[in-house]
């Protein structure tokens, strides 16, 4: 079954995706400038798009791009109070990283964007990325995976750690919280263990959607178990479709409601006059493997449409070639062709990023459950 | 010849999960919600205060086996509040606790040099060392350091920080201005490339709040910024002098080092009226069920048989029972019996009943008065070198400042002793600190090697 509309995310990494734009001038420079991050992504809010992302790592970065970045999480923060509709979805990595940290420090990110926040799990695998802690060697990816497996639990339990009404601020019995709605989570893992509860109430979404790129079968292995919204980078449609199928398979297996989850192709995206002019300051065609969408507003708007329909995939994340142009012209260019054929969303902004994706705030776990204290 | 006028300092700090704060209030609002930080910030930026503070406890507080529900319970990571409040100020600073046990120097130089850069320069890191094992509880490390260790490490630890803040030159732009960094000491061996270029104030703003001999070492030597629980005249006086003194030892000057202890402050229409506020507010901060819970912590057992408004208990602590029965707590009772005996003596001299002498032993000094009193109060202070100025504690979120900020403020701009608008962008100069240059700091020099 394919959704109603195409969901649309726009990547705010560095100074675009194409390798050189971060030698337009003044581009570098300008990805330290919060004021810049927060113009693209009320850029993107006014296109109705679903969400922005920004890619976070401790690893050496794999291409030649902006060599700096600001930490993702707190960039979003940055960007919450000057928007009101769009997701924003950060990257955090598990491997070094606390998961008691990442549980309060996401909650907050929901707290301060009013429930538009979104988790996109990732590990880290080099040396370089080890040596940056000192606390333990590089892991295999099956083991990378089975302790962000773990982190997942771990975060998602910490998130539901408090009851929504745990606050009563109950004048008569002087308590300010009903300590049977706050729970210890105890979980014992292989990697870690961890007690809670959390110290950050539940947050807006309840639980902020987990993104997971299914890269590899752990990483896939994982993502059909937890993830949300799940990434692939299929460059070819009928190869997207029959990993599309594929996931939601292994997710109905697990038990889940594979339309309770999205696949989404990340897909490189430029108007062909800007990208012969980066490709020319690059010195030459660069070898792109995923999806590479370039051409006018009407061909790409065509190729969003064709794969959306062909239920290939649910929607995109949109790496734009070169920030702030490429976001501009998706937004005043391609955005409007699709909205005239109906295929994105036309309604009035929605709130949260689970409403955008259709989901119900959910359920607490431990919610009528007595807390063991 | 005349001293020349000190200028104040001024810092607010959001109200904590303590009993400080009123929850029971009717104008007391949300403790979580985004707006009431802004509120509370955007204030203290309209009162042209240095910075505003957010503290950190990361495992909550536990009181005979369970989860303390009588106070304020559960808040917000504080970096994240802190990044998402730099969109809607525009000067203040933006100061946050991390803790050095809980953490490690590259994942926590990066957010805060992050938190520089979104904030146009005005973090501040206040570094706490606690590392007991109840908190350990929800790290994959657990409680492993030595109580002993914990400045060992806190200290190795900003060592380490500045070095990786300092591997970046100027020009973020000239790729060899970011050496590769290496670090090897007891605590951390650890190297690789720092990947976020030099931030706008160089160094963040280091906080540094322990009184013990260890910490207020650490402070000499590292912080720029020392809070203090000594908001009293003469003790204030002391711990200034004791801070400053050892400042030289490390190359420093004294006004390397701020001093600025927590403080209260109530403003009343009148000195009567505003003492009776305090003598309110202090009801109001010792419940009736948290006396009880009070006492308890140095009985070292269940009270919740006896009446809040009744005597205290004519028997001796259990003294195995007060070490356990609080946990995650900042202080503990080192000698429950002495105080006990201590705690009889005053009740029976002044008749008091349970609650009553609680809120007699707790009552820390404060500046209660108009707003001209407050004011001249406050200046007295600091011009007499007991503080270089404040971090205002308020009882009430979120409108806990206001009437300082609408009342007192503008008579200490009168004075001439505090700034009438921010004369700089950066938290560095609000304090008057230099800016940090790379290679500058003896400490940056020694960390290669510890």
């Amino acid at each position: 079954m394919s959704k109603p509309h195409i969901h649309l995310g726009i990547s705010l990494d560095g100074a675009g995706a194409h390798s050189a734009a971060w030698q337009l001038p003044g581009a570098a420079e300008k990805t330290l400038d919060p004021a810049r991050l927060v113009a693209l992504a009320r850029t993107a809010e006014r296109g109705n798009f679903d969400f922005v992302s920004l890619d976070d790592s401790f690893d050496l970065p794999t291409i030649a791009t902006v060599p700096f970045r600001l930490d993702a999480l707190l960039s979003f923060a940055r960007v919450a109070p000057t928007t009101t509709s769009i997701g924003l979805i950060a990257t955090v990595t598990t491997t070094h990283t606390e998961p008691f940290h990442v549980s309060k420090n996401l909650a907050t990110l929901d707290l301060v964007s009013k429930g538009r926040a979104g988790w996109h799990v990732a590990v880290s695998t080099d040396q370089t990325a080890a040596r940056l802690f000192g606390r333990k060697d590089p892991q295999p990816l099956d083991e990378l995976w089975e302790e962000a497996d773990e982190a997942i639990e771990v975060v998602t339990r910490l998130w539901d750690s408090w009851e929504d009404d745990a606050v009563i601020r109950d004048r008569q019995t002087g308590r300010y919280l009903d300590r049977d709605k706050v729970h210890y989570i105890d979980f014992e893992g292989k990697s870690f263990n961890v007690r809670g509860p959390s110290i950050t109430p539940r947050s807006p979404q309840g639980q902020p959607l987990v993104v997971i790129s299914a890269k590899d079968q752990a990483s896939s292995a994982v993502a059909a178990a937890r993830a949300d919204i799940i990434l692939i980078d299929d460059a070819d449609i009928d190869a997207a479709r029959i990993r599309r199928t594929e996931l939601r398979a292994k997710i109905e297996r697990l038990g889940r409601n594979p339309d309770d989850v999205s696949v989404l192709v990340t897909a490189r995206v430029g108007e062909s006059t800007l990208r012969t002019r980066l490709d020319t300051l690059a010195g030459g065609v660069l070898p792109t493997h995923s999806l590479d969408l370039v051409g006018d507003a009407v061909h790409v708007a065509q190729e969003l449409e064709r794969w959306f329909k062909s239920g290939a995939v649910d929607g995109f994340l949109l790496q734009p070639d070169s920030l702030p142009e490429s976001i501009d012209w998706l937004v005043d260019d391609v955005a409007p062709l699709l909205r005239g054929q109906g295929v994105i969303r036309n309604d009035q902004p929605i709130r949260t990023l689970r409403d955008r994706f259709g989901l119900a705030r959910p359920q607490n776990r431990y919610a009528n459950s007595k807390a063991h204290s | 010849m005349t001293k020349p006028l000190k200028q104040i300092h001024l810092a607010a700090h959001f109200p904590g999960v303590n009993s400080t704060t009123v929850w029971s209030d009717p104008t007391a609002g949300s403790q979580t919600d985004f707006a009431s930080f802004v509120h509370l910030a955007q204030t203290a930026e309209r009162g042209k205060f240095d910075f505003f503070f957010l503290a950190e406890g990361l495992r909550l507080r536990e009181h005979l086996g369970k989860i303390f529900d009588l106070d304020v319970v559960g808040r917000p990571d504080s970096l994240t509040v802190l990044a998402a409040l730099a969109a809607v100020t525009d000067r203040i600073g933006l100061a946050g606790t991390l803790n050095t046990t809980f953490n490690e120097p590259f994942e926590l130089a990066r957010q805060f040099a992050s938190l520089d850069h979104l904030s146009g320069g005005r973090a501040a890191w206040n570094a706490v060392t606690s590392p007991d094992a109840f908190t350990g509880e929800n790290f994959r490390r657990g409680g492993f350091l030595d109580y002993e260790l914990r400045y060992p490490r806190a200290s190795e630890f900003i060592q380490v920080v500045r070095q990786l803040w300092d591997t970046w030159g100027e020009d973020p732009l000239v790729p060899e201005s970011n050496a590769p960094f290496r670090h090897e000491g007891d605590q951390f061996n650890i190297e690789g490339v720092f990947d976020v270029p030099r931030s706008p104030q160089g160094w963040p703003v280091q906080i540094q709040a322990g009184d013990s001999d260890g910490g207020r070492e650490m402070a000499a030597q590292y912080a720029d910024v020392i809070f203090s629980s000594h908001s009293g005249y003469r003790d204030g006086q002391e711990f200034y002098a004791d801070v400053k003194a050892r400042l030289p030892r490390y190359g420093r000057s004294p006004d390397d080092l701020k001093i600025i202890p927590a403080a209260v402050a109530v403003v009343g229409d009148t000195d009567d009226e505003a003492r009776e506020l305090f003598a309110d507010i202090r009801m109001q901060q010792v419940s009736p069920q948290g006396a009880i819970a009070f006492l308890e912590q140095v009985w070292g057992r269940d009270l919740s048989e006896y009446d809040p408004d009744g005597p205290i208990p004519d028997f001796d602590p259990d003294v195995d029972g007060t070490h356990s029965i609080t946990r995650g707590r900042v202080r503990h009772i080192k000698d429950p019996l002495a105080v006990a005996r201590k705690w009889r003596e005053i009740a029976t001299a002044k008749n008091l009943s349970i609650r009553q002498l609680v809120i007699e032993v707790t009552t820390r000094s404060a500046f209660v008065g108009s707003a001209s009193s407050v004011a001249s109060l406050i200046n007295q202070y600091v011009q007499d070198d007991a503080a270089d100025g404040y971090i205002l504690v308020p009882h009430l979120t979120p409108h806990g400042l206001d009437r300082f900020v609408d009342e007192v403020v503008p008579l200490l701009q009168e004075r001439g002793v505090f700034r009438t608008d921010y004369e700089g962008t950066t938290l560095r100069e609000h304090l008057r600190l230099g800016r940090a240059v790379p290679g500058k700091n003896s400490a940056s020099k020694t960390s290669t090697k510890v």
